[in-house]
């Protein structure tokens, strides 16, 4: 791999644009308006046209505010359809971006001889070409686009800042916002004119199209990733500006491997974005897949265990020794326990010395009678209560009575037992055990 | 004092009947208001006070109006006609005397903010613009969260709390606005029987200290014991009083259905149309 100043000025770039589309796509996020961020960034394009058709210039200033302009109309257009013409919401943003981007290409073809202004840049983007185009500042050559947007990135981290507890309170509550006296329609039209502002000066280095990758995908990341406003917004940034460098290495590296040119960095920079949030999603603490499915596993093999419990216990109460095949069948059949749970619950329940295989029976230990009684007492007492309260004829009970047992710990037993008078048999004439208390205490 | 509105006993003009002198006494007067979505009326000819220091309901059936009136009270959404004066003076000139506990259902409850930070959000508007939330927001806060008995969670994100405790989170975060009158939308809705003792309670501790409490209510078996006046609403107010005077079977025979008058035709009627000269 080649490394020269050409790269380290597309990195730098990169990371800036990630920064400023990052800080504000959190709100974006927040607020549900991911597709919104989209919507404006094509829709910008009309804007930046008419700038130039007027101008004839690519001159900063005058394409931000024409963008910006545009952008917040992109709002306005789009919630006045929604209001007037009672449209859904993103059928108003899918009729307001698309005309006005159609808008912009036609504008720039017409233009194109014109102007120096390529419609497939304004696609994807020419990071690859930013470090030809600079300016001298203070003796330094830097790339015109480097200037841009870090000057939007420092907009940007002051806005979200300054403004942190009115963008954190409008996102969350918009009505308490406006109770309060902060304007939530103010502080939506501030992001939309920052988000149109951001789109602008990210266009030249990803395109209007992976702006919204920029834009929603890390905050989207970091959203699963912490359950704090600040914490987002911080990791979304990290995740950002990590997607634009390892985009643009793996842009001029990957290819190579099989032989080919260089690839496209914006495009790389998006497919980082994405694979980090693939990774983010499965694998997140609490919010991710796995974690997820571990967790469901986690609860599953207690309620299996919970199950054997019952059956071994109950095959004791009826003397029945050789329960192996019996306890497996039933609970196949009764609770739809497959293979790999049951094994996982009955090597658990060994391990912990719960129950023991004597010859072709299971048989409960000292700490495994407590805990079996425990389930059994929790299953027996809700067969009462069920009954007595609710009125359940008696062929209906075992089964809310099976759902609920897992639920139910010592001080809801407790209560259940006030309530139904501490009864000795259930409605089906069964035993129900007395709390084996702790320690052996009477 | 209890007023029936029909087509046979028109509604008396509060003013006179109140006079002007006393009206900076009154937590909220509302005066001749229509409020129309899509120039469809949703609330039609609205007029009533309510007394201080008191917990008042507001009940009706489902599209009855209830929260297109707090909200028009609290200046959400735009009136077609008619005004609104809290403690004599227009909503936005009082917004530090008002609290507002807004539906559980209207906000996301997955958004990375805990107990803590979201009982904190009630202090934002005399914290101001561009100023933190410091130290002594926080603590102020913390002290809210354990005067609803939910200072332990106050780490927590919001969706880790049940329903019960989602709501308590609201109510410390009215506590902490420190206001006059409370308005509160459904604060009943999908909590469990502790929960809804511990509101209770709470209300009625607002009322002890001369705040004033209106809440939107749907259980009607409870609407005696909670409520010392009433606001019985259907598009337009069936009778306002003390609730041993108003809810009486006729009131709500009124309110939740039963036979319409003329006017409510004539109402519905414009409603359908949506007529653009209304």
């Amino acid at each position: 791999m080649q490394w020269t100043s050409l790269d380290t000025w597309i990195v730098v770039t990169g990371v800036l644009s990630a920064v400023s589309c990052a800080l504000l796509g959190n709100f974006m996020v927040l607020r549900r308006l991911s597709m919104m961020g989209d919507a404006i960034s094509h829709a910008v394009l009309p804007g930046l046209a008419i700038a130039f058709l007027v101008t004839g210039s690519r001159d900063s200033v005058t394409m931000f505010i024409g963008a910006a302009i545009v952008g917040v109309l992109t709002a306005v257009f789009t919630q006045s359809i929604h209001y007037l013409g009672k449209v859904e919401e993103s059928a108003a943003m899918g009729v307001v971006f698309t005309t006005l981007f159609a808008l912009g290409l036609i504008l720039i073809v017409r233009a194109a001889d014109a102007v120096d202004l390529d419609p497939g840049c304004v696609l994807y983007g020419a990071i690859e070409l930013v470090p030809l185009d600079t300016k001298s500042v203070l003796g330094y050559e830097i790339p015109r686009a480097a200037l841009t947007t870090g000057l939007v990135a420092i907009i940007n981290i002051l806005f979200v800042v300054i403004f942190y507890k009115e963008l954190k309170l409008t996102s969350f509550d918009p009505a308490l916002a406006t109770t309060l006296g902060i304007n939530s329609q103010l502080m939506h039209y501030l992001l939309m004119t920052a988000v149109a502002v951001t789109a602008v000066a990210a266009f030249e280095c990803v395109g209007s199209i992976l702006v919204i990758a920029m834009m929603i995908v890390p905050a989207a990341s970091a959203h699963l990733l912490t359950d704090r406003l600040h914490t987002m917004i911080l990791v979304s940034v990290i995740l950002g500006s990590a997607s634009a460098v390892l985009g643009h290495v793996a842009a001029i590296t990957v290819p190579k491997i099989w032989g080919f040119e260089d690839t496209n960095t914006a495009g790389m920079i998006a497919v980082v974005s994405g694979v980090i949030f693939f990774i983010t999603m499965l694998a997140a603490p609490r919010h991710g897949v796995i974690s997820k499915v571990l967790h469901q596993f986690i609860l599953s093999v207690r309620i299996a265990r919970e199950d054997i419990l019952g059956l071994v216990y109950r095959f004791e109460e009826m003397g029945v020794m050789d329960n192996v095949h019996e306890v497996k069948r039933l609970m196949k059949q009764l609770t739809g326990t497959g293979p790999l749970l049951y094994a996982t619950a009955v090597a658990s329940l060994r391990h912990d010395g719960k129950i023991r295989l004597v010859d072709q029976g299971f048989q409960l230990s000292a700490p495994g009678k407590k805990a079996a009684n425990s389930v059994i007492r929790s299953h027996r007492l809700w067969e009462s209560y069920l009954h007595r309260y609710l009125k359940y004829p008696v062929e209906h009970l075992h089964f809310s009575a099976e759902r609920l047992e897992h639920v139910t710990d010592d001080s809801m037993r407790e209560r259940l037992a006030t309530r139904t008078d501490s009864p000795t048999v259930d409605p089906h004439g069964k035993t129900i055990p007395e709390e084996i208390s702790n320690g052996g205490r009477k | 004092m209890a007023r029936t509105t029909s087509l046979i006993d028109p509604a008396p003009d509060i003013i006179a009947d109140k006079g002007v002198t006393d009206q900076n006494d009154v937590p909220i007067l509302v005066q001749d208001l229509t409020v129309a979505y899509h120039r469809k009326p949703v609330l039609w000819d609205i007029d009533f006070s309510i007394p201080e220091g008191k917990i008042i309901g507001i009940i009706g059936p489902n599209g009855a109006g209830k929260s297109t009136l707090l909200k028009a009270i609290l200046d959400l959404i735009p009136k077609a006609s008619g005004r609104i004066l809290i403690y004599g003076k227009p909503y936005r000139q009082q917004r530090a005397k008002v609290g507002y506990v807004p539906q559980r259902e209207s906000v996301d409850w997955d958004f990375p903010v805990n107990a803590l930070d979201v009982v904190a959000m009630g202090q934002y508007g005399k914290i101001g613009w561009f100023k933190p939330v410091t130290r002594k927001h926080k603590t102020l806060a913390m002290e809210s969260l354990e005067r609803v008995g939910m200072a332990d969670y106050a780490n927590r994100q919001i969706s880790q709390l049940s329903g019960g405790q989602q709501q308590r989170v609201f109510l410390a975060r009215a506590l902490v606005q420190d206001a006059q009158i409370y308005f509160m939308d459904e604060p009943f809705a999908g909590v469990d029987a502790a929960t809804e003792t511990a509101i209770v309670k709470l209300l009625q501790q607002f009322r002890s200290i001369g705040k004033t409490v209106v809440v939107i209510h749907h259980d009607l078996q409870t609407v005696k014991d909670y409520f010392d006046y009433l606001i019985m609403l259907n598009m337009r107010i069936v009778a306002t009083g003390n609730t041993s005077e108003i809810f009486t079977p006729e009131n709500l025979q009124k309110t939740y259905g039963g036979r319409l008058t003329l006017l409510d035709e004539a109402v519905q009627a414009i409603a359908r149309e949506g007529d653009r000269r209304l």
